[in-house]
Parts: C-alpha cells; sequence; structure tokens
C-alpha cells in the first residue's frame, strides 16, 4: 500500500467528486421530469401514445448505457443537419452529451417506477376527492402526484444510486469525473489497489448519504 | 446495408462473432456470480456475526461503486494480482491473462453481489415450517437442501435472477474498455473505420435489445417451469 499516492491524490479525485455530483443532479433533475411525462403518457387510454411511451422506456431499459451515450456523442454529430442547427452548440460539448444520455436512460427508469405508483393508488382516495367536488386538474397535483412521489421513494432511491454508478461512464467520452481521474491516475502511476481504494470510498460515502436521505425521507413522508 | 454483408466486404461475419463473445462473457460471468453466491450466500445467513460482517461487505462495496471503476481494477491490477501469487510459488516471468477471463470475472463479481442479495432474500421468504418437516421426514441435510430448499427458492428467485442477468448482459458492454472484441468494442472498430458511427452503435442497440428480449422469453419458460403446483 502506497500511502503517499493515496493522500496525494484524495484532493485530485475529490475535485473530480464535483464534476460527478454536477452530472448526477443535472440527469436526475431532467430526468425526473422526462419520467413523469411518459409515466403520464404510459397512463393514457389512447393506445398510440402509451405503446410510444412504453416502446421508449423499453429501449432505454434494454440496452447498455455505454451505447446510448456513444450513439449521442459519437452518432448523433454524423448527421449535417443537425450540425448546421441550434442543439449542435449543445450536442458538440461531450458534458451536454453525457447529461442528455443519462437524462434520457433515467427517465426511463423513472417512468416505469412512477408509473407502478400511480397504479398503485387506491380508486378510492381519488373517488373520495371527486366526491368531494375538487377538479380534476386538483386532484390529480395535489393528491396523485404526493401519494405517487411518497410511493415510489425507495424505488426512486435506488435509480438515484444506479445513476450516480452510470455517471461513471461519463469518463469514456473524454469527461474526468471521478472515474476518468481514477482512470487517469492508475495509469500514470500503475497503483490500482491503493486508488480504487480512495476513490471506492468517495463513491461509498455518496451511496451512504443517498442511502441515508432516502431513507429520511421515507420516513418524513409516511402517512401510515 | 452493405455495410452488414458477412465476408470481406462487411461487418457481418465480425457483428455475428463479437455477438456470440457476448453471449460467451455474460453466460461466464453468471456462472461466476453464482460461485460467488454459492460462497457468500450462507454467509449472509449465518449466525455469526464476522461471517456476515464479510459477506455485508461485499455485497455493499459492489453495489456501492461503480462497475467501470471494479473493471478497471481487474484490468490493471489482475496481472499484478495473479504474478504476486505465482512469485510466492517461485514463478517470476511475466503473466498475461486474456480480456475473456478478466472481463468475466470483474463482471461476475459484481453479478455475484446482485445474486448473492436475490438468494438470500428468497431463502428468507421460504416458510420455516418446510426447514423443520423436512428435518422431521428425516433427510439428509444434503437432501433437505437440494429436494426441499433449493427448488421452492428457485421459484421465488428466478424473476429476480432474470433482473440480475439482464444487468450482467448490459454490464458486458463495458468490458469493451479492456479491448476484449465484444458487441460494443466490435462497433466502435467498425465505426472507427467505415466512420459511420451512427449506424454502428444503433445497430449494437439493436443487437443488445435482441438478446434481452429473446432471454426474457426464455426465462418466462423457466418461470413457467418452476411454478408448477402453485
Amino acid at each position: 500500500m502506497d500511502l503517499e499516492l493515496m493522500i496525494n491524490s484524495f484532493p485530485k479525485l475529490l475535485n473530480a467528486t464535483v464534476v460527478t455530483l454536477k452530472l448526477l443532479s443535472a440527469s436526475l433533475i431532467i430526468g425526473l421530469f422526462i419520467g413523469l411525462l411518459f409515466a403520464i403518457l404510459r397512463l393514457n387510454k389512447n393506445v398510440f401514445i402509451n405503446k410510444f411511451a412504453y416502446v421508449y422506456s423499453y429501449i432505454f431499459r434494454g440496452t447498455p448505457l455505454l451505447v446510448q451515450i456513444f450513439i449521442i456523442y459519437f452518432g448523433l454529430g454524423q448527421i449535417e443537419y443537425l450540425r448546421s442547427t441550434v442543439l449542435w452548440v449543445v450536442l458538440k460539448e461531450p458534458y451536454w452529451c453525457a447529461i442528455i444520455a443519462f437524462a434520457l436512460n433515467t427517465g426511463a427508469y423513472t417512468s416505469e417506477i412512477l408509473r407502478s405508483a400511480f397504479q398503485t393508488i387506491k380508486p378510492g382516495i381519488i373517488e373520495a376527492g371527486k366526491s368531494l367536488g375538487i377538479p380534476n386538474k386538483i386532484i390529480f397535483y395535489k393528491i396523485q402526484i404526493p401519494i405517487a412521489i411518497r410511493q415510489s421513494l425507495p424505488a426512486y432511491g435506488n435509480e438515484i444510486i444506479l445513476m450516480m454508478k452510470g455517471t461513471s461512464l461519463a469518463s469514456t467520452v473524454t469527461l474526468m469525473d471521478l472515474t476518468g481521474v481514477a482512470k487517469y491516475i492508475i495509469s500514470t502511476t500503475f497503483k490500482p489497489v491503493e486508488v480504487f481504494v480512495v476513490a471506492g470510498g468517495i463513491y461509498l460515502f455518496m451511496t451512504f448519504i443517498i442511502h441515508n436521505t432516502i431513507k429520511f425521507l421515507e420516513k418524513k413522508y409516511n402517512y401510515n | 446495408m452493405e455495410l452488414l454483408a458477412f465476408g470481406d466486404t462487411g461487418w457481418g461475419d465480425e457483428l455475428f462473432y463479437a455477438t456470440l463473445m457476448t453471449i460467451a462473457v455474460s453466460i461466464t460471468a453468471m456462472l461466476i456470480g453464482f460461485l460467488f453466491a454459492l460462497i457468500f450466500t450462507p454467509l449472509k445467513l449465518s449466525k455469526n456475526k464476522f461471517l456476515n460482517f464479510v459477506a455485508n461487505t461485499y455485497t455493499t462495496i459492489i453495489r456501492g461503486v461503480p462497475e467501470l471503476l471494479v473493471i478497471y481494477l481487474f484490468f490493471f491490477g489482475g496481472t499484478g494480482a495473479v504474478m504476486y501469487v505465482a512469485s510466492i510459488f517461485g514463478y517470476n516471468e511475466y503473466i498475461e491473462i486474456n480480456a475473456f477471463i478478466t472481463g468475466a470475472f470483474a463482471i461476475g463479481i459484481i453479478s455475484g453481489a446482485y445474486s448473492t442479495e436475490v438468494f438470500r432474500g428468497a431463502i428468507q421468504s421460504i416458510d420455516q415450517g418446510q426447514f423443520e418437516a423436512s428435518k422431521v421426514l428425516g433427510l439428509s441435510k444434503f437432501g433437505q437442501f437440494f429436494k426441499i430448499i433449493l427448488p421452492q427458492t428457485l421459484r421465488l428467485a428466478i424473476p429476480n435472477l432474470s433482473n440480475v442477468w439482464q444487468i450482467t448482459l448490459k454490464d458486458t458492454s463495458l468490458i469493451s474498455v479492456t479491448g476484449l472484441v465484444e458487441i460494443m468494442r466490435q462497433s466502435y472498430i467498425a465505426a472507427g473505420s467505415t466512420r459511420d458511427p451512427l449506424f454502428f452503435y444503433s445497430f449494437a442497440a439493436v443487437l443488445y435489445l435482441s438478446l434481452t428480449f429473446l432471454s426474457m422469453k426464455l426465462i418466462n419458460k423457466l418461470e413457467v417451469k418452476y411454478s408448477r403446483g402453485y
């Protein structure tokens, strides 16, 4: 064990953690909106709309995240038309490509989580709302969504942790996130174990924080 | 379409072999994972605090650290570790481990952590009476486990194991960073030499989708088989 290397690489890895956290939070926020949108589409009675949402989530859940990043980062740049539009400003940056890929991926999983949460809401609760004369829109925003969020907290917590691990793939498109920097240090010093212990420790710490925050929220919003 | 032709002119045969490689790595990794689960599930269920701690450390670390980081550890550290062990036995030549073994082992350890959790959950949800009844019937320990407990465990575990299989299959795409020529690596090579990344990566996505789809169908059949009588 090379303690000196571990101490020296710690600040570098900590700096890289900021990149990881930025990627994670940006993709989770965008992904949550995508997930909510597609969960609502899934519950739509129109066959085409709900098939469309199903196919979306099936494709993104059935292929590796690495393929999705590569298609967006290497693939989309190939379309001549895209290069002349405003979108190119975003798509030429690996940072945004990674965020788009992560957001679409987590959006697919989130939509499944939210869909099942909406479906487990007891019809009696909605009927109670209706019989009180509350408009449908308010029932949806003030009754269904809060209950669905509470229902989906445990599964969503897992998804956050999975996504945090997923952000490590950003290093494959030249981004220097925690894994990227760890790989750089490993390949220059050839001390994989030491770097793994430090970088892995930081990841585990983040997992620990997320896990406990979700547990806390679960307790706080427990209505039983 | 001509890009996918078999033979020297297209990438069809290369991608076909790459797909076989992905399947081979996934199955090997899944089996290595089962081996790990076989070791760690009893540790998790044991009453000994220390053994519990060992098993919990394994599953927590693997499930909390990115797969890519684990693969880098094995890729850069695997050769060193094996050579260190060999040097204890007096063998000092350079040993090269091939990418298949490194990759399958790295993914296997990851998949093992998930399998361990699945088996633990399944065994814990079997009614205590089943254990007692098998004891009362005077079966040997061996018979108790293989004839009574295991078949019931499998029924409960198969749906979750199918998730583990999907995760394992998708994780094998990460081995491409070590240079093993599976779907992802082959698409990378093809995309590089034809300058058509959009087509090849999309085709890789289609290949993965068909693999997940087909394996789902197969696993559903298994599920039906093991739920006979329920």
